[in-house]
């Protein structure tokens, strides 16, 4: 794949990188995933109809025999694909493609028939079965950037689009452009081990383009010709 | 002449024969109108609870976003090719036995139809905003995605339902003209409007015929694009066990296949019913059987030669969701469904005294409508519950809410087909004069 491959051709191309060898599967992401973009609190009952809303998610496979077994750990988050088999299915236009590389939900425009869930070979796009609900005090702490969405709609990661815009106002307030590591969305930011980066992959010196390049990089089910925006390293440890 | 001649007087008896339906209702009658209407008000409380509260009433999770009402969607539509494959197709050909089949049979179509286009209400996450799916002209200048292969089947089923509501009314105009003249009352009003005041003349009954010759081969073609639409709803996508280049040609086989089936189940009743058995005779069901004959082997062939080429590839995304059906979790929904669809019409429909007895017909005809509904569970449940990244791997089955929704819209399907006996003849009865005339004018 061409570097920072972008069909639109604009300033920014938002990617990620997952180092696979950093990640300890300990789920800071999700959490700080949950708290930033307002997702609702599915609770034991739907998280074992397997219903719990996830825009992060850590996925754990075993590998070898008792008792030499590893636990290998995969954070699974929208690949904002710049070929994204989820965009040209939906009826109404609510999955679109926006001009920096992001793949978009507009929760006012979905109608929930869900063909972009099915059609999302990672199942990184998630559906609200019922209106959202909070514990208090969590619905105290809503996240007044981010909207809350209704029963009925699909939503899925956004790569924290609130905090790529609030990064571009602050930059041109300034009057400068917008650094590496100024946007950080909420997983990459608590990430203890930074297994997660973020950037613009236009800026062929910033960290997400180095790591990018390396020889240990691969795409989740590459060869569905997807053209994924998170890049992963593989582990070799 | 004398053949012609007695052919002349057969007439008045036909009118009686065929009208007769219309008339006057027995206590049976009521009983199965308010038991009709009981589920359908059951189906309808359950879909309103499903409105309030959320789609969360089904069963449906992550990977399974589409369930039972998708494949009842695609089922209905199915049912609803009976009607225009048998008076389509036996219309174009010059089928003389058609003639006591194709008004059972179109109105099949209707109705089937709209129950099909409720299942797409049924699943939508916010069924209130359904209206985006509609091309109209509005402020922010958002159009539905054409690309999408939603919105080509919503384009294609209204367009057949609207051809198959013009294909069942064209040839009712001169029973409608009928029945205004014999049947008092409020109908009268009815009829004389829906006929368009008919008198019968040799310039309304060419016109007639020319109009009914040009929708037919019309209507058949849409017909067949409608269930390709419809396959392709799957077939486009990039899930394993759908993506396939077979699925639209599968699927109007497999269409016409319930469809016959079900043509089967009304033909027994209305003929039992109404004690029509000198209209629907052994013959009827004879030659269905060997339409039957047809579909089955077309089905199984396609079906063996999709399957094949999944097998013989071994790619293990798709492999993991034939496994499942053959020998798997799915495995005996798959195995009742060959017997049904397969292996019970093949090894009944091939004795020819089993074609001529009517009940053992209507029976083939639920088994092979139960099994093409397991069918299509089975396209849509295993494919989606296997993806390719294997950590929520799942399974699903109906909940109550479904269940309710989907049994109120069959008593729904049979309400209205139960209704519409007593307003509309039920054998076109010009068609069937028709047909003894030139039988009587050969002879």
């Amino acid at each position: 794949m061409a570097e920072g491959h972008n069909k639109t051709g604009t300033s920014h191309k938002w990617e990620m990188v997952i180092d696979l060898d950093r990640c300890t599967g300990c789920e800071a992401c999700v959490v700080a995933c949950h708290a930033e973009n307002n997702i609702r609190i599915s609770g034991e009952e739907e998280a074992a109809q397997g219903r719990a809303i996830n825009w992060i998610r850590i996925e754990r496979y075993w590998e070898g025999e008792y008792p030499n077994v590893q636990a290998r750990f995969m954070p699974v988050l929208c690949q904002h694909c710049d070929d994204a088999p989820c965009e040209p299915v939906c009826p109404v236009y609510a999955s679109y493609h926006t001009p920096e590389g992001l793949n978009a939900q507009v929760y006012n425009r979905c109608i929930g028939v869900r063909y972009c869930g099915n059609n999302c070979p990672y199942t990184a796009r998630q559906f609200n079965w019922f209106d959202p609900t909070w514990d208090e005090p969590l619905a105290e702490q809503l996240n007044p950037d981010v909207t809350v969405r209704q029963n009925g709609i699909m939503e899925k990661c956004t790569f924290c689009v609130q905090r790529i815009r609030q990064g571009k106002e602050q930059a041109e307030k300034e009057g400068r452009p917008v650094r590496d590591g100024d946007i950080v969305p909420a997983c990459v930011q608590s990430c203890p081990t930074s297994a997660l980066v973020f950037g613009d992959r236009r800026d062929p010196e910033s960290r997400v383009s180095q790591l990018a390049r390396q020889d240990r990089a691969f795409h989740l089910l590459e060869a569905l010709g997807t053209h994924p925006a998170v890049t992963y390293l593989k582990r070799i440890t | 002449m004398a053949s012609g001649q007695a052919n002349w007087n057969e007439m008045p008896a036909i009118n009686r024969d065929l009208l007769a339906p219309l008339q006057g209702a027995g206590l049976g009658y009521l009983l199965l109108v308010v038991l009709l209407a009981a589920m359908v008000a059951a189906g309808a409380g359950a879909w309103f609870y499903q409105i309030e509260t959320g789609i969360g009433r089904t069963n449906m999770h992550p990977p399974i976003f589409w369930g039972a009402y998708i494949a009842s969607f695609v089922y209905w539509i199915g049912v609803s090719h009976s009607g225009t494959f048998i008076s389509g197709v036996l219309r174009l050909s010059k089928a003389q036995w058609r003639r006591p089949i194709t008004r059972i049979a179109e109105l099949m179509t209707i109705i089937s139809v709209t129950i099909a286009a409720l299942c797409v209400f049924y699943h939508l996450g916010r069924v209130w905003r359904w209206y985006y799916l509609i091309p109209y002209p509005n402020q922010r200048e958002i159009w539905p995605d054409f690309r999408s292969p939603l919105m080509w089947d919503a384009t294609a089923v209204f367009t057949y339902a609207t051809a198959s509501s013009i294909y069942l009314y064209l040839p009712l105009i001169p029973d409608f003209a009928l029945a205004r003249d014999r049947i008092g009352g409020w109908r009268r009003w009815c009829y004389s409007i829906l006929c368009l005041g008919w008198k019968g003349t040799q310039r309304e009954w060419e016109t007639l015929n020319t109009a009914i010759r040009i929708i037919t081969p019309l209507i058949v073609m849409v017909m067949i694009s409608v269930h390709s639409i419809v396959g392709w709803d799957f077939g486009m996508s990039l899930v394993p066990g759908w993506h396939s280049s077979i699925i639209a040609p599968y699927f109007v086989v497999g269409a016409v296949h319930s469809g016959l089936g079900m043509v089967m189940v009304g033909l027994y009743f209305v003929r039992r019913t109404y004690r029509l058995e000198a209209y629907i005779r052994p013959e009827h069901f004879d030659k269905m059987g060997k339409l039957l004959i047809v579909t089955t082997l077309s089905l199984a062939y396609l079906y063996f030669a999709d399957q094949l080429t999944v097998w013989y590839g071994n790619i293990p995304d798709h492999m993991a969701i034939l496994h499942a059906m053959v020998s798997g979790l799915y495995a005996p929904p798959f195995w009742t469904m060959i017997v049904l669809i397969y292996l019970i019409p093949l090894s009944t429909l091939t004795i020819p005294s089993f074609r001529r007895w009517p009940l053992g017909m209507m029976v083939v005809g639920i088994g092979i409508n139960l099994g093409m509904y397991i069918e299509r569970m089975l396209i849509i449940v295993p494919p989606l519950s296997r993806p390719r990244l294997t950590y929520n791997w799942s399974s699903y089955f109906p909940s109550w809410g479904e269940l309710t929704i989907l049994l109120g819209s069959l008593a729904l399907a049979v309400l209205l087909y139960v209704l519409a006996v007593k307003f509309v003849p039920i054998i076109s009865i010009w068609e069937e004069k028709e047909g003894r005339m030139s039988a009587g004018g050969h002879g």
